[in-house]
């Protein structure tokens, strides 16, 4: 996924030179190319992320478009209070761009483990969460933030899916609005998966299963505080909704559709649970596919 | 208003400073004080602006990082006619722009602070910008001493120093009061000069009170190839003799008469 949103922004910053690719000490074997194409359009800010996101803001003040590129905790926690003050408030045009989504890195600890990051990042009025699951959905969220001007939260996962065959997704993936990825084989139904991030394959075996082979698979990779009020029209068309996600339960992607939920006028009633990693992994450590396994992720 | 003069420029900040804090009741009138003289050395000899053009290209850019002691900045922005003097007197009320820390929603204030140790790193990456686009304005923005607590300072000073960033000039107002005793009890910084030399900077000491001294070191024409740092030693409260180096003016504001006694001792009655 990384090297796909590296491709892009070079593309991008061959015709735009407000793109500044800023990066915390990280990067190896992925932002060379970059930074050899455009060493103007280029810093390393060190291992010093309150800096890198400060400056990102007055960089932002001066008309670029600055990403930031770490990993996932060390660019959002880290400096949290940046975000929330220097980049959010101001309304700046700064793209946060984690690496690590979930349980990506998660042989290397709870350091590592990017999964309380939605909850920060959703809690900001102004910032766009972009959480794409296929490379069809990383270049529309591509496409989506530089056209953007505003503060935006680009969260990567570790690899594409391998297990969808025929993704059925359109070209342009409009924020706040759920994309379909594969249907169920009684098309009538009116149960769903909805998704953001990368676990797209872990839906794909869910619905592999008895008790999910009548959920079509949805995905909403472009949503935030600013998307609230278009999930009512898209819940209502739903009995039931399980959301699926590679984070915590609390303040995460199946909060944020629960709120949405509460506060609209139902139609119908839309039975919706939560699907999310369990607690327990924070004090675990493994290959990612191995503590989805162990925590029954999806089942 | 029109006022050319640095030092009747600062009296007129400290007066505006002690009548819209006593208004509204708001806190800080000690650090106002303790800047008064160095935003009136500033904005009528340093700064390149245009107060009719807040957002001017060319201008130069000032952050208070301090926020926390806005009232001074939005005084001397009123009086440098950023905005109407009537204006300030919205200070700190309900739905006013001119909130009682530094809001980017008043005319010629660049950033929004109030949490400490945001100032200097947005000023870098505005330092930054300048020099990638070969833009020939300069950086400033003021600290505080106690702000120097904050680590982010000194991730931003070690970047601005291996960028040899002398576009940044970076002022700490050195008061030696904090919020609940000296700096000097709560976390000693110095030797400070050291500190900023060790770090890479240009670093001089001045009396943040002396007009002559403070033109001089933050003079664009005073510089080497790294970052500037003036430590300008001053008096919190300056000024007016019950607030000067007392430590709830941190936090108190004067009520009537206390106001009066202290425009008197400014020398300017509003």
């Amino acid at each position: 996924m990384r090297n796909y949103f590296i491709d892009l922004l070079t593309k991008e910053a061959k015709s735009n030179n407000k793109i500044m690719l800023m990066v915390g000490d990280l990067g190896f074997s992925v932002v060379e190319n970059f930074k050899e194409k455009y060493p103007k359009q280029f810093i390393n800010a060190g291992v010093a992320e309150q800096n890198m996101t400060g400056m990102a803001a007055g960089l932002a003040s001066e008309k670029f478009h600055v990403f930031t590129y770490s990993i996932a905790n060390f660019n959002t926690f880290r400096c949290s209070e940046q975000i929330r003050n220097d980049i959010d408030y101001h309304n700046y045009n700064v793209t946060v761009v984690s690496v690590g989504g979930g349980l990506s890195y998660g042989a290397l600890g709870y350091s590592h483990h990017a999964i309380q990051d939605y909850a920060l990042m959703r809690s900001f009025p102004n910032m766009t969460i972009y959480a794409p699951g296929t490379r069809s959905e990383i270049a529309n969220c591509m496409k989506q933030i530089f056209k953007s001007k505003s503060p935006a939260y680009l969260r990567l996962g570790k690899t594409l899916p391998k297990n969808l065959k025929k993704p059925n997704q359109p070209h342009d993936h409009a924020p706040g609005k759920w994309t379909k990825i594969l249907e169920c084989k009684n098309r009538e139904s009116r149960k769903c998966i909805l998704t953001t991030g990368a676990v797209i394959d872990d839906a794909v075996k869910m619905q592999k299963k008895e008790e999910f082979s009548n959920y079509h698979i949805y995905s909403l990779p472009i949503w935030g505080m600013k998307y609230k009020t278009l999930q009512a029209q898209q819940i209502n068309k739903w009995d039931e909704i399980v959301t699926l996600e590679d984070h915590l339960e609390d303040g995460g992607f199946g909060s944020y559709i629960l709120e949405c939920n509460s506060s609209i006028q139902k139609v119908g009633e839309t039975k919706i649970k939560l699907k999310s990693l369990n607690k327990n992994v924070c004090n675990t450590v493994g290959d990612q596919d191995n503590l989805k396994e162990h925590f029954k992720f999806a089942h | 208003m029109n006022i050319n003069s640095s030092v009747l420029l600062s009296k007129y900040i400290k007066a505006y400073t002690l009548k819209m804090v006593s208004k509204a009741k708001a806190s800080h009138i000690g650090g106002g004080l303790s800047i008064s003289d160095i935003l009136a050395v500033l904005y009528n000899n340093i700064l390149y602006f245009d107060s009719q053009k807040p957002l001017l290209d060319n201008r130069d850019r000032f952050i208070l990082s301090k926020g926390h002691c806005c009232a001074a900045l939005y005084a001397t922005l009123a009086l440098k006619n950023f905005f109407t003097m009537r204006d300030l007197n919205s200070f700190a009320q309900f739905g006013s722009n001119f909130m009682s820390h530094a809001s980017h929603k008043v005319k010629g204030v660049e950033f929004s602070t109030g949490s400490l140790g945001h100032g200097l790193p947005y000023a870098v990456g505005k330092a930054v910008a300048a020099k990638s686009r070969n833009k020939k304005w300069e950086v400033f923005v003021l600290l505080s001493d106690g702000e120097l607590n904050e680590g982010s300072n000194w991730e931003a000073t070690l970047f601005a120093s291996h960028h040899n960033l002398n576009n940044l000039t970076i002022i700490v107002d050195y008061n030696k009061l904090q919020s609940l005793t000296t700096v000097e009890k709560t976390i000693k910084i110095e030797p400070l000069k050291d500190k900023f030399e060790a770090f890479g900077c240009y670093v001089s000491e001045v009396n943040g009170h002396d007009h002559e001294e403070l033109k001089n070191s933050l003079s664009k024409t005073n510089k080497k190839n790294s970052p500037k740092v003036i430590i300008a030693h001053t008096v919190k409260g300056k000024g007016v003799s019950f607030m000067e180096n007392r430590i709830e003016w941190h936090y108190k504001s004067p009520d009537e008469d206390q106001l009066k006694m202290a425009l008197n001792e400014i020398g300017v009655m509003l």
